[in-house]
């Protein structure tokens, strides 16, 4: 069993106030924590247990510039066998389908019985790049994955839908699988695991390598521009010192007859 | 005639939501490019939903299929792809649902067609699209375009009202694909939610925490002011996804949507998933560190500020006021 996985790694934004660039279609990254994306890291996780409990080979494929090779190191702590990264400087600013397009052009000359990514990436959000990789090597897929259970030739998964419900379906290998988060519980890493791996070689390739004229991987949707999203009433902000932030909270708790 | 052409989604023979607004969305483009609006039905036993949209449509185009009792991506994206090529719509809406994440991709990408997901409004501009999508869990928006002369979005629930929705007469067509088999992916069931030990839906005071709440042993907190509001603890996603709450707390578009009187958010950044399950309710008030975080967008009242020094001074007033 061949197992591939792909991995981004993304700005972790939760508490930082994001600033837009001069090029105003980039966020600036100087200074910004970087992690792996989230719903990869289950992704993973899914990877490293079918190694486990089948023998399986693990490889982890990154599309991103050498920073982004924190990533793989990581993968490769957690057991994966094999990392390779994808860079061109002619893959600046690339759309979902320019990176499904040299993902699959590098994967289709991979052993390949399963393929995982996540949901979607924590920082573009478009849930878009796993399936389109799909229908470029021309193998099925099933999407917001929150199991995952291999019999044979096939894959008994498991679909999230709307408000709890689920699905089951039944999908022959070749395939490849998003994967929803709560799939299952990412192991920790360990800073001296990541050290271990410090050596192993990353395979690195660029557009030539893979066989890819530009023209193949131009986007085709632009990006024009980022902005502030379209703001609502918006929360009247209280301010003040604790205990009295905490006092005008009951207040008006009481008033709208809560407490 | 060329038409914007919109995806009906529908789950056990009931039209979703979803279907409404984008039609709403449709027929706001339709007037001003000139164009039909196309309801593309597929799946068994469609007459009586077809007849429920027809009023709203001028052209309801009706795939009735063998073996489709369920959702499948792969003949859907065969069927869609037939209409696509014969009728090329300058437009082609679809949900941004699991039905929708788990098609438009491939569709796309096999039609080579430009996609443009999860979008909140968009427009045609002398033939060019141009769509309004977030990014960074709702910390910024993008507008994104594409030239080509059919483009397909998705499109995020809630973004247009459904209640406008006129009515422009339509009619309804069956359309006959002959489908090549698609034995790669099989629908087996549904599987519903198994119900938890609190419906955190009748509760008229909510306290929710999120990844903010740092870890499990935080919980108690979040748990006295609930407990001092006569309230029940829920949750966003990543607190059930590491079972800190069990899922049945969940509140989203994975989870349960809620409208108590009373809903705290506690470390919780408002991601769209999130908001969708809980912005009905009476009172928000959101507690986050970050001031830019897009909860406070929903809120009716926002504290900036670190959850573990509010907190316990809040439910020191809330006795306080009780008690008095
Ligand atoms: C298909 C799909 C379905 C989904 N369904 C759901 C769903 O049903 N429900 C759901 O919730 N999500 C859902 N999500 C996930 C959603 O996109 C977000 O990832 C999630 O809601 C984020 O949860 P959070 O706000 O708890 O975490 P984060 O986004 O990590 O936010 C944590 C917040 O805590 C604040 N904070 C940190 N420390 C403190 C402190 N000491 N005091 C005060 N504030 C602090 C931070 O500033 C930050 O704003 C879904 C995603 C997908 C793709
Ligand atoms: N640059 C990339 N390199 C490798 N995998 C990626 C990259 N971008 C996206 N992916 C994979 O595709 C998934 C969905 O991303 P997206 O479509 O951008 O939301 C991610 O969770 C990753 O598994």
């Amino acid at each position: 069993m061949d197992v591939v996985v792909c991995l981004k790694r993304v700005p972790e934004v939760a508490e930082v106030d994001l600033q837009v660039d001069p090029t105003g279609k980039r966020v600036k990254t100087e200074g910004l924590p970087f992690v792996l994306n989230d719903w990869d890291s289950y992704a993973l996780e899914e990877a490293v247990r079918i190694k486990e409990r089948s023998g399986a080979k693990v490889t982890v494929v990154t599309v991103g510039g050498e920073e982004d090779e924190e990533v793989l190191r990581r993968a490769l702590a957690l057991g994966a066998d094999q990392a390779i990264r994808i860079s061109d400087p002619r893959l600046q600013d690339p759309d979902a389908f320019a990176i499904a397009r040299v993902l699959a052009q590098l994967i289709k000359d991979l052993p390949h019985d399963l393929i995982l990514v996540g949901v979607q990436a924590a920082d573009d959000g478009y849930a878009q790049v796993g399936p389109t990789l799909a229908e470029l090597l021309g193998i099925p897929h099933a999407t917001l994955v929150t199991s995952l259970e291999l019999e044979g030739g096939r894959a008994r998964v498991r679909r999230e839908l709307e408000a709890g419900l689920e699905e089951v379906l039944e999908v022959e290998l070749p395939a490849l699988f998003s994967i929803q988060s709560g799939i299952n519980e990412p192991r920790y890493v360990s800073i001296l695991g990541i050290r271990r791996v410090a050596k192993k070689e990353i395979k690195v390739l660029g557009l030539e390598a893979l066989g890819l004229e530009p023209e193949g991987v131009r986007p085709k949707v632009l990006l024009e521009r980022l902005f502030s999203p379209p703001v609502g009433e918006g929360a009247e902000i209280i301010t003040g010192g604790v205990e009295e932030v905490a006092e005008r909270v009951a207040e008006i708790f009481e008033r709208g007859g809560v407490i | 005639m060329s038409g914007v052409m919109v995806l009906v989604e529908h789950r056990r023979g009931e039209i979703r939501e979803i279907t409404w607004e984008m039609l709403a969305k449709a027929q706001e483009l339709s007037s001003s490019l000139g164009v039909e609006v196309q309801a593309v039905l597929i799946g068994r036993g469609l007459s009586g939903m077809a007849q429920e949209l027809r009023p709203f449509c001028h052209r309801v185009l009706v795939a009735e299929e063998e073996g489709l009792e369920a959702f499948n991506s792969e003949p859907y994206q065969q069927v869609l792809g037939r209409l696509i090529e014969e009728r090329r719509p300058v437009l082609l809406m679809i949900g941004h649902t699991a039905q929708g994440m788990d098609l438009a991709p491939s569709l796309a990408a096999a039609l080579d067609l430009p996609l443009a997901t999860d979008c909140y409004e968009f427009g045609l501009k002398d033939g060019r699209l141009w769509a309004h999508r977030q990014m960074y869990g709702g910390k910024l928006s993008a507008e994104v375009s594409s030239e080509a002369p059919t483009k397909v979005v998705t499109v995020r629930t809630g973004s247009f009202d459904p209640e406008g929705l006129r009515e422009v007469g339509g009619e309804v067509e069956e359309i006959k694909v002959r489908l090549d088999p698609f034995p790669w992916k099989r629908f087996l069931e549904y599987v519903e939610a198994p119900p938890g030990e609190v419906d955190i839906t009748q509760a008229e005071v909510i306290v929710s925490v999120g990844r903010g709440i740092g870890g499990p042993e935080n919980l108690g907190l979040a748990e006295e002011l609930a407990r001092a509001l006569g309230g029940v603890l829920a949750c966003s996603r990543p607190v059930a996804d590491k079972k800190w709450l069990p899922k049945d707390r969940q509140v989203g578009t994975s989870g349960k949507t809620v409208k108590p009187k009373l809903y705290i958010a506690l470390g919780i950044s408002g991601a769209f998933q999130h908001i969708v399950g809980m912005k009905q309710s009476g009172l928000i008030l959101a507690i986050n560190k970050d001031p830019k975080a897009p909860i406070f967008q929903v809120a009716h009242y926002g504290i900036v500020g670190d959850l573990f020094q509010v907190v316990p001074a809040l439910v020191a007033k809330v006795r306080e006021r009780k008690g008095g």
